[in-house]
């Protein structure tokens, strides 16, 4: 690994809480500018891990740099280096939208020539231009999004963590906030970033999927598609779709299948070959198709078969 | 370093005083409490609701009778004509004491025979019930007294020179009315600064944890020093600041006095707010929400203000309880605030429990700062 070209380096980190292993010997490496996400079940381990790359947690064992810096050695330098957005949104909303700037920007010890212009900045992305004395308490979701962007980055940092940031944010602030993200990537700053919407993990440049501790895949989304999607994927329109689900799964010739909102995909070596045999299988059950054709795989689908096939009777441990 | 500092105390003074309620809170409360502290805390018991059943009805019962009503001490209430009255009018709370003069009584009283009157008196306020007890027995002790004296004038005056006579000179050092008020006033600053400033404290460090912007501030490269002092310091502040207005409303409404150095009483009230400091900065380290701080922080207050001889005495507890009081700052804040008062005693008589006050608030700052390293994890 090279730490020149890479922002956060990672070599077998794990972190106990007591006998539960939340991050199990995770290996990874972001490059500098990239776009990183960070894909898993709830519990999966992602937050714990973000928050050790930001030193909120110590790492039980295992190294962790940011920026060439060592998070369990040198965490104040790290902090300098770094922005942190949570999924709880945390400001203060008893303070106005230019107490919040002027605070972090002090925490951040930003320096006052540049200051005027950061904030302007910061005020500008978040559209509050004209509402810096509104009680942050009293802006929509999507601002408030936006301006704790702006509190976070507004000294800069090279690296940049962001833990489900869109949760509980209308489509459209999704979009922009995305739109923010892409520009500061192509600034140079890498964002590492956790979230559950697949739709967001397909603008991400690389993708690791993280189940119960342990990275199961990693690649860009394209690669992720084609490497843990062995075969084609069919859509299955039918009528009795849990009963079709139930025989599909036992049925010969099909790898894999799963309902996905309300039609069933399934896996199969050969999507030509498969039509037809689904198809009357599914008919001699008493089971009539209505639609039955090749799609092309979707994230979803990746992180479905990956962390299903590997969901025993394990049950989810919040993180503590 | 101090710049980080500097806006961690322009955001914390911003939020205290932003809305008028929290300004109030600050400020009105404490010297509301003073003034009902000061006219309702009181070990006084004067005006003791009194039922009297008179059957003798004689001169000398009369001359018993006006006694109680002329003193101060008794208030009575209630002429009953029937003793069987005396349970209804005690149960209802109308009377505590009740006096029963039987029949024969100033026969008895001038054949020079045992004249009995009887009490019966509401214990379940056991307190109030011995001193009333005690100003009965004052009350008839001064009457069969005189009355004796009379006697003897009318017999034999040669005998009353010849009479021996125990006088006790009264000599009430410090306060010399000893008005329970100048006892309590000063003590009751002790209590509010413990509530108001611990309360404070804890609250301030709990609510950014709840909220999630402590995880924000934690991820800054702000030192856990420069947090720890940015919450403290406003409420140390705002702490000496309600120190000043209570004491003043001690002072300048019900006159007590204020001997000692004004500079020792402002040493002891800082190193007092230390320890409170101590604390408020615990409860936060054990607190997860705003309602666990309430309740973690009833847990302090009571002990602390029961433990301290505010209001009951610490000789009179038992003697394991007594060492567990030296642990408590209180208990040298109250000896501290009442020898400055009243007794105008200075560093010579007081450094011991200054001293005592200093340690603790060391002790007490250190495992809370230590303790909050932990907690953020």
């Amino acid at each position: 690994m090279n730490g020149a070209s890479s922002a956060v380096v990672v070599t077998d980190l794990v972190k106990r809480f007591g006998d539960f292993v939340a991050v199990d010997a995770i290996s990874l490496e972001a490059r500098k500018g990239e776009i990183f996400g960070f894909l898993g079940p709830n519990g999966a381990g992602k937050s714990t891990t973000i928050r050790m790359l930001c030193g909120l947690l110590r790492p039980t064992s295992g190294q962790a740099q940011v920026s060439g810096l060592d998070v369990a050695t040198q965490p104040e330098q790290v902090r300098q280096n770094i922005g942190y957005m949570s999924q709880k949104f945390s400001l203060y909303n008893d303070l106005t939208v230019s107490e919040n700037l002027n605070f972090f920007a002090g925490m951040y010890s930003v320096g006052r020539s540049d200051l005027t212009s950061r904030l302007d900045w910061a005020i500008d992305m978040a559209g509050l231009r004209g509402r810096e004395n509104s009680f942050t308490g009293t802006l929509a979701a999507g601002w408030k999004q936006r301006l704790a962007l702006g509190c976070a980055v507004l000294h800069r940092p090279q690296v940049l963590f962001l833990d489900e940031p869109t949760s509980g944010v209308d489509p459209l602030s999704r979009r922009k906030f995305w739109d923010m993200i892409h520009t500061m990537a192509a600034e140079g700053v890498t964002v590492f970033v956790t979230t559950h919407y697949m739709d967001e993990a397909e603008y991400c440049n690389r993708l690791v999927l993280i189940d119960r501790g342990k990275i199961v895949a990693s690649g860009s989304p394209l690669e992720l598609k084609q490497k843990y999607m062995a075969g084609d994927l069919l859509l299955v329109e039918c009528d009795e779709i849990g009963t079709a689900l139930e025989l599909l799964q036992g049925a010969p010739g099909v790898d894999d299948a799963a309902i996905f909102g309300n039609a069933l995909h399934l896996v199969v070596p050969k999507a030509s070959a498969a039509i037809a045999a689904v198809t009357s299988y599914l008919s001699q059950h008493g089971i009539t198709v209505q639609t039955i054709e090749p799609i092309r795989p979707s994230l979803e689908d990746v992180f479905v078969s990956l962390t299903t096939a590997r969901t025993g009777a394990a049950t989810e441990k919040p993180i503590p | 370093m101090i710049g980080r500092l500097r806006h961690m105390l322009i955001k914390e003074f911003i939020q205290v005083f932003r809305d008028k309620r929290a300004r109030f809170f600050l400020f009105g409360p404490p010297i509301i409490q003073m003034l009902i502290f000061g006219y309702a805390a009181t070990l006084e018991i004067k005006h003791v609701p009194t039922a009297i059943v008179d059957y003798d009805n004689s001169q000398v019962s009369r001359d018993l009778i006006s006694r109680f009503t002329a003193s101060r001490y008794f208030d009575v209430r209630h002429r009953l004509a029937d003793s069987r009255q005396i349970a209804a009018v005690i149960e209802r709370g109308d009377a505590v004491l009740a006096i029963q003069i039987n029949a024969g009584f100033a026969r008895r009283v001038r054949k020079g025979q045992v004249a009995h009157v009887q009490v019966i008196v509401d214990s379940s306020n056991s307190n109030t019930a011995l001193v009333g007890l005690g100003y009965v027995n004052e009350v008839t002790g001064a009457f069969a007294g005189d009355y004796q004296l009379e006697t003897l004038q009318r017999t034999s005056p040669l005998a009353i020179a010849r009479m021996p006579k125990i006088v006790l000179d009264r000599r009430p050092w410090y306060n010399t009315d000893m008005s329970s008020q100048w006892f309590f006033v000063p003590g009751v600053i002790g209590n509010l600064l413990l509530v108001i400033v611990m309360t404070l404290t804890a609250f301030a460090v709990v609510r950014e944890r709840e909220i999630g912007t402590l995880e924000q501030i934690m991820v800054t490269p702000i030192r856990r020093a420069e947090f720890i002092l940015g919450k403290t310091i406003p409420f140390f502040l705002i702490g000496l600041f309600d120190a000043l207005l209570i004491s003043s409303v001690g002072t300048l409404w019900f006159k007590v006095p204020l001997r000692g150095s004004l500079a020792v009483l402002t040493l002891g009230t800082v190193l007092f707010l230390f320890c409170v400091l101590g604390i408020g900065l615990f409860i936060s380290t054990v607190s997860l929400t705003q309602q666990q701080a309430m309740v973690t922080g009833f847990f302090f207050i009571m002990p602390s203000i029961i433990f301290s001889g505010f209001g009951s005495p610490i000789s009179s507890m038992p003697t394991f309880l007594q060492y567990l009081t030296y642990i408590n700052p209180m208990r040298y804040y109250q000896t501290v605030l009442r020898g400055i008062y009243l007794k105008g005693v200075g560093l010579e008589a007081l450094w011991p429990h200054l001293a005592a006050m200093a340690l603790i608030g060391g002790v007490m700052l250190t495992i809370s700062i230590l303790r909050f390293h932990k907690s953020l994890e």
